[in-house]
């Protein structure tokens, strides 16, 4: 199969449907994902090809469906639940920490949890407070979840794909913005691992850490530093639980500067852990102290231009690394 | 009824409550840590109830679930060797008192969430179901937990589609401290089964038989596919919520009317066996003596012998099972990392 340009919801729809058609264990239930096709049109077509058992339209439940879910999980199936936004998901936590992260542990390792969540989230079009949330900053601290957060169609298709083939519970923090960016997506290729770290640019003034949807506007912004001759690094995370600490630790010894961007709110956020993580593990080689750019900690307002200046921009991001890399001028110029 | 059933009630009472009384002398030696849930006086429900099951089926158990476990045929020694938090335990030590887990005999598990017990079971249902094999789920819980959202959500799913499950309620009339008619607007639970369709039936939790009786014919109708059943049992824990409560909030003269109508006395009854010695009935405990007596005053006729055999095969089982687990070894942390996620190595997916 050649390589096709389609959208990042395209590529989830492929990787349902391929491990839907390899594995009868697997099924999918949420809201309106059958009949209606996916508020994100991600399950479009399932129901027909597969039925509605296998492509269950649930009631407003969320914790209770995502609970039902990691029951079928612990008799041996492979559930790929959706909860329709990330924000809804707060309802499901006692089912995602208390229950899909706890069992197989509590259990002494005697059950299996080959649970897939599915959650798009994120700041999108003037969503307001309640439909613009983050969530990653919660589901990371909980040991026995894994956290993905593919930022194109090749590794939205890649990484679901590697989800529900797992024995463990992996959230896939999906964005809503990305659901209908376009990119290459080579179906038959072979996967890099899903936790890998991939360099998106390389650089060597200084190394940006991102992730999901602020990969794009970082790399805007890469090419707009590259215009004033500072050389950026950005690496794309693709996960947040592990994260792929060597690649990591490779790039900032070359360039010994550290920004990172994220969607999610500043204040013991993604960037916090990643930050102190790499400061301990490379201190010796950072010129400067990490930075982080991140949402404003605050409810994500309504109105356009606030929304807009309460997350990290193209602007913003190459500013913040002209201020990292002009913190210690004369070493750069050394 | 026969005989050999109602002595099997017997024995796995029996075996229950001396089980848990011994388990409150371990927890006052320092044996058993955290919280720990006893069932004296609930008994008839979980031996009643499980004895009825099938091997195929699966159940879901609350944190008072000892009981449940051991009437599944969990042995003894992993009880508890478990609650010793010991290697040896049935969830390797890893999950205590209100955790027990048995993949193998299909018990899946004590949640120590209250309501958490509804979504476990429907989605066992569902597995089922989308398999189409003649299996039941059975889901306990008790009235504190029909106020959770969980409860109504996961009924309303299981009714929509017709889930293989029997809802079994261990209304024991308090949670915690808070007695039915100060937490629940409506007090009888089976009441609530209608809002969604389900049938539900409500009886004395009291009598293994009649327990037992109820729970055959409601997962007959759950394997004959005509969808989700709701049994509510009235019953009676003897002890406070856990070792911590003394349960001084119950009134003196509730406590007593339950007391004599203690499960074992009723079993004791049920059997006609002959009197036994005063020994015998100081180890049943008081209210099963006083059960006995009035029974002594009407038949008449009860085997020492056989009584004080069992007492006696109970007895030793229980010294085992606490000798196994003072023995068994600690869990390591390597244990406890391999359990996070068992067959997984994260170093090969990074």
């Amino acid at each position: 199969m050649s390589v096709q340009n389609i959208t990042y919801w395209q590529a989830l729809n492929r990787a349902l449907d391929a491990e839907m058609a390899a594995d009868e264990a697997v099924f999918i239930l949420g809201e309106d994902v059958g009949l209606y096709g996916g508020t994100y049109r991600v399950t479009e077509g399932l129901q027909a090809k597969y039925g509605d058992r296998r492509v269950l339209d649930t009631p407003i439940s969320e914790g209770s469906f995502t609970g039902l879910g990691v029951g079928a999980a612990l008799v041996g199936m492979r559930p790929v639940v959706e909860i329709m936004t990330v924000n809804f998901a707060l309802l499901a936590l006692d089912a995602i920490i208390n229950m899909a992260a706890k069992i197989p542990f509590m259990s002494g390792g005697q059950f299996h949890m080959p649970l897939t969540i599915r959650m798009p989230g994120g700041v999108a079009h003037q969503l307001a407070a309640q439909h613009s949330q983050r969530l990653e900053h919660t589901l990371m601290n909980v040991a026995g979840l894994r956290i993905v957060v593919p930022a194109t169609p090749q590794d939205a298709y890649w990484q679901l794909r590697q989800a529900i083939r797992a024995d463990d519970c992996v959230i896939v923090l999906e964005h809503e913005l990305l659901n209908f960016e376009q990119g290459p997506v080579d179906e038959s290729a072979a996967p890099p691992p899903p936790h890998r770290a991939i360099v998106r640019r390389n650089g060597r003034d200084l190394t940006i850490i991102t992730y999901s949807r602020m990969v794009k506007p970082t790399l805007t912004a890469a090419a707009q530093l590259a215009a004033s001759g500072i050389d950026a690094e950005v690496i794309d995370l693709r996960s947040l639980s592990p994260i792929d600490w060597p690649t990591c630790v490779a790039s900032l010894r070359r360039t010994g500067r550290l920004l990172i961007v994220e969607e999610d709110s500043r204040f013991a956020g993604a960037g916090a852990e990643i930050a102190a993580s790499l400061t301990e593990l490379c201190f010796s080689s950072l010129r400067a102290a990490p930075v982080r750019l991140a949402a404003l900690d605050l409810p994500t307002p309504y109105n356009k231009r606030l929304e807009e200046l309460s997350i990290p921009q193209p602007a913003d991001i190459a500013a913040a690394a002209r201020a990292l890399i002009g913190a210690n001028p004369e070493e750069n110029a050394a | 009824m026969n005989q050999d059933l109602h002595l099997r009630f017997l024995r796995d009472m029996l075996r229950a409550r001396r089980l848990e009384e011994r388990l409150a002398q371990e927890y006052a030696k320092g044996n058993i840590g955290g919280f720990l849930h006893l069932y004296p006086g609930e008994e008839a429900v979980a031996v009643g109830v499980v004895a009825a099951a099938e091997p195929g089926d699966y159940i879901v158990s609350t944190y008072r679930e000892h009981v449940h476990a051991l009437a599944r045929g969990v042995p003894m020694r992993a009880i508890v060797a478990e609650l010793f938090g010991k290697r040896g335990g049935c969830s390797g030590g890893l999950g205590g008192s209100m955790h027990l887990f048995d993949a193998q005999r299909r018990f899946l598990g004590g949640y120590a969430i209250v309501g958490e017990t509804f979504p476990i079971a429907i989605g066992a249902a569902y597995a089922v179901q989308l398999r189409g094999l003649p299996e039941a789920v059975i889901c306990f819980f008790g009235d504190g937990a029909v106020n959770q959202g969980t409860f109504h959500e996961s009924l309303n799913m299981a009714a929509l589609w017709k889930l293989p499950v029997l809802f079994v309620c261990e209304n024991n009339h308090y949670q915690i401290g808070t007695e039915i008619h100060r937490h629940s607007a409506l007090t009888e639970v089976s009441k609530r089964a209608c809002a969604y369709g389900i049938a539900a039936q409500r009886a004395s939790g009291m009598d293994a038989q009649v327990v037992h009786e109820r729970t055959s014919t409601m997962l007959a109708q759950v394997r004959a596919g005509q969808g989700p059943q709701l049994l509510e049992l009235e019953t009676y824990r003897y002890r406070g919520h856990s070792m911590a409560d003394p349960g001084s909030y119950r009134p003196a003269v509730e406590v007593a009317a339950y007391t004599a109508q203690d499960p074992i006395g009723a079993e004791l009854r049920e059997l006609a066996l002959h009197c036994p010695d005063d020994a015998t009935l100081a180890r049943l405990g008081l209210e099963s003596c006083s059960a006995l007596a009035a029974r002594y005053v009407q038949a008449g006729h009860l085997d020492t012998a056989a009584l004080t055999r069992l007492e006696a095969e109970i007895q030793a089982e229980i010294d085992d099972a606490v000798a196994f687990a003072a023995t068994s070894p600690e869990p390591t942390l390597d244990d406890a990392r391999r359990a996070l996620r068992p067959g997984v190595d994260l170093a090969t997916l990074i």
